[in-house]
């Protein structure tokens, strides 16, 4: 873990800047999948990172959920270092404590949705806010109905997951997520897992907080339209680095770089 | 002896319930002993702390590839040498308990092992504690696809059990053996033989009913 980065590099409360990456790499094994990336986002952004699977989109929102950790530099979220702590002007690598006070301002929704088995829909929501925000069970619960409703299953509530489609567990899984109130929500190709005909479902309920609320989002996602219809950013990876960055219309319609136009009419 | 007497029976019964007793007391708390203590050498096997990781894992591996009856002997002959003496039914109790948490440890492993990745991803998405993740969510799926490999050593320990009269505490088993000895008759083994089938296959039965029921 390298701890040469500024100290001073710039924290993000102008409001400029929400997520900051700087000169991060991570190697599993010999295979480097970031290499001394930079980028930022802005708050209440919606960015779609698409390239060939390999390029490191994933991996960025795994090292933005502290899933994983990077083997170099430094990753801010609202000004709030995720990767190292400050101890006395010298950045140590981050402890539990540290990470999971800067980890409360982002949500993840997963491909395989993860909801918890063990627990009805309901429960899924609520847990969180109760035990890690101390949220009253009452207040959870209303605020899950909320929820629940924004994402059409007020009539599941008491179903357990695997009585629901994956359609269904996916909007469930991003009620759950909503319900932390997250700052960075974090879509990992949220609908890749889904049969084709309960996609739109999924994009619908995303398409209306993307629209509705400020939330930034980092998305993930193999469905151009969707990317074009909800992003104000599209950064395009190849190897490990951002190779080409701008509107949705400008990526789409004239990209600048051969790898991009290569990529996007293997896939469109 | 080689006719069947119903009043060698009769006169064996007393005796025999003694022995039931015994049996499923040993059965009841040896299975409580196993599942908790199991559990717990599971955890502390997957402990980031070397010091408590590495003692376990060979304790554990040291009473699985042992021998019961040398156990049982060690606990009611050695240890009261230097620690406490306990009455015989208890160490069979302890010892029972003890030998088959080194098996329910690894029962318990293999379903923690078992709850995906993703569920783990998941819990630290939502910041939850990380001992509130082991307890409502990991825990809970772990055991539930557990249930019958468990139960299968609940079986097992009833047809250990008998191995604690070695040590004196005298189970249905031990009651028959002695009872049989003193009277030169046979018929109380062959009662002790169906009183095991009629206590095992029930619990059988109950098994497949819970993996029907927990276990898709």
């Amino acid at each position: 873990m390298s701890t040469d980065q500024n100290p001073s590099v710039p924290g993000s409360k102008d409001g400029t800047e929400l997520i900051r990456f700087d000169r991060v790499t991570k190697r599993f094994g010999s295979n480097t999948v970031l290499d001394n990336l930079d980028f930022t986002v802005a708050p209440g952004k919606h960015v779609t990172l698409i390239g060939p699977s390999g390029s490191g989109k994933t991996t960025i929102l795994r090292l933005l959920m502290t899933l994983i950790r990077p083997d170099e530099g430094t990753i801010r979220v609202d000004g709030d270092c995720l990767t190292h702590e400050d101890k006395g002007g010298v950045l140590h690598p981050a402890g539990e404590k540290h990470i999971r006070e800067v980890r409360k301002k982002i949500g993840m929704v997963f491909q395989q949705f993860n909801l918890f088995p063990n627990m009805k829909v309901l429960r899924n929501i609520t847990e969180a806010p109760v035990h890690v925000l101390g949220m009253s069970k009452d207040e959870a619960e209303e605020r899950a109905r909320e929820l629940l409703e924004l994402v059409g299953l007020t009539e599941h509530i008491d179903k357990y997951p695997t009585q629901l489609s994956g359609g269904q567990q996916q909007r469930v899984a991003i009620a759950r997520a909503l319900a932390m109130r997250p700052q960075v929500l974090l879509l990992d190709e949220v609908t890749s897992a889904l049969d084709p005909e309960l996609v739109a479902g999924v994009l619908d309920v995303l398409r209306d907080i993307a629209h509705s609320t400020d939330i930034t989002m980092l998305c993930v996602t193999h469905e151009m339209n969707f990317a074009r219809d909800i992003s104000d950013d599209v950064l395009m990876f190849d190897q490990g680095k951002v190779i080409e960055s701008g509107s949705p219309e400008k990526i789409f319609n004239d990209p600048e770089n051969e790898r991009t136009r290569e990529f996007l009419s293997a896939i469109l | 002896m080689n006719s069947w007497s119903w009043s060698v029976v009769q006169e064996f019964m007393p005796r025999f319930w003694d022995g039931v007793i015994i049996t499923l007391e040993a059965l009841a708390l040896g299975t409580l002993i196993a599942f908790t203590l199991g559990l717990f050498w599971a955890l502390a096997q997957r402990s980031s702390v070397r010091w408590i990781r590495v003692p376990v894992v060979a304790f554990t591996e040291f009473v699985r590839n042992t021998p019961l009856l040398v156990q049982l002997f060690f606990l009611f002959y050695v240890v009261p040498e230097w620690g406490p003496s306990m009455s015989a039914l208890t160490t069979g109790i302890v010892g029972l308990g003890l030998h088959y948490s080194t098996y329910t440890a690894e029962v318990y492993r293999a379903g923690i092992d078992g709850v995906p990745a993703g569920q783990w991803e998941a819990a630290t998405a939502l910041n939850l504690p990380r001992v509130h993740t082991w307890r409502a969510v990991i825990l809970p799926q772990a055991i539930r696809r557990v249930v019958p490999a468990l139960g299968n050593y609940v079986v097992a320990m009833l047809k250990d059990s008998p191995m604690i009269a070695v040590i004196g505490a005298l189970d249905m088993l031990g009651e028959a053996r002695a009872f049989s000895n003193e009277t030169f008759t046979s018929e109380a083994l062959t009662v002790v033989g169906v009183a095991f089938i009629l206590i095992a296959y029930p619990a059988s039965l109950l098994m497949r009913y819970l993996e029907r029921r927990l276990v898709h």
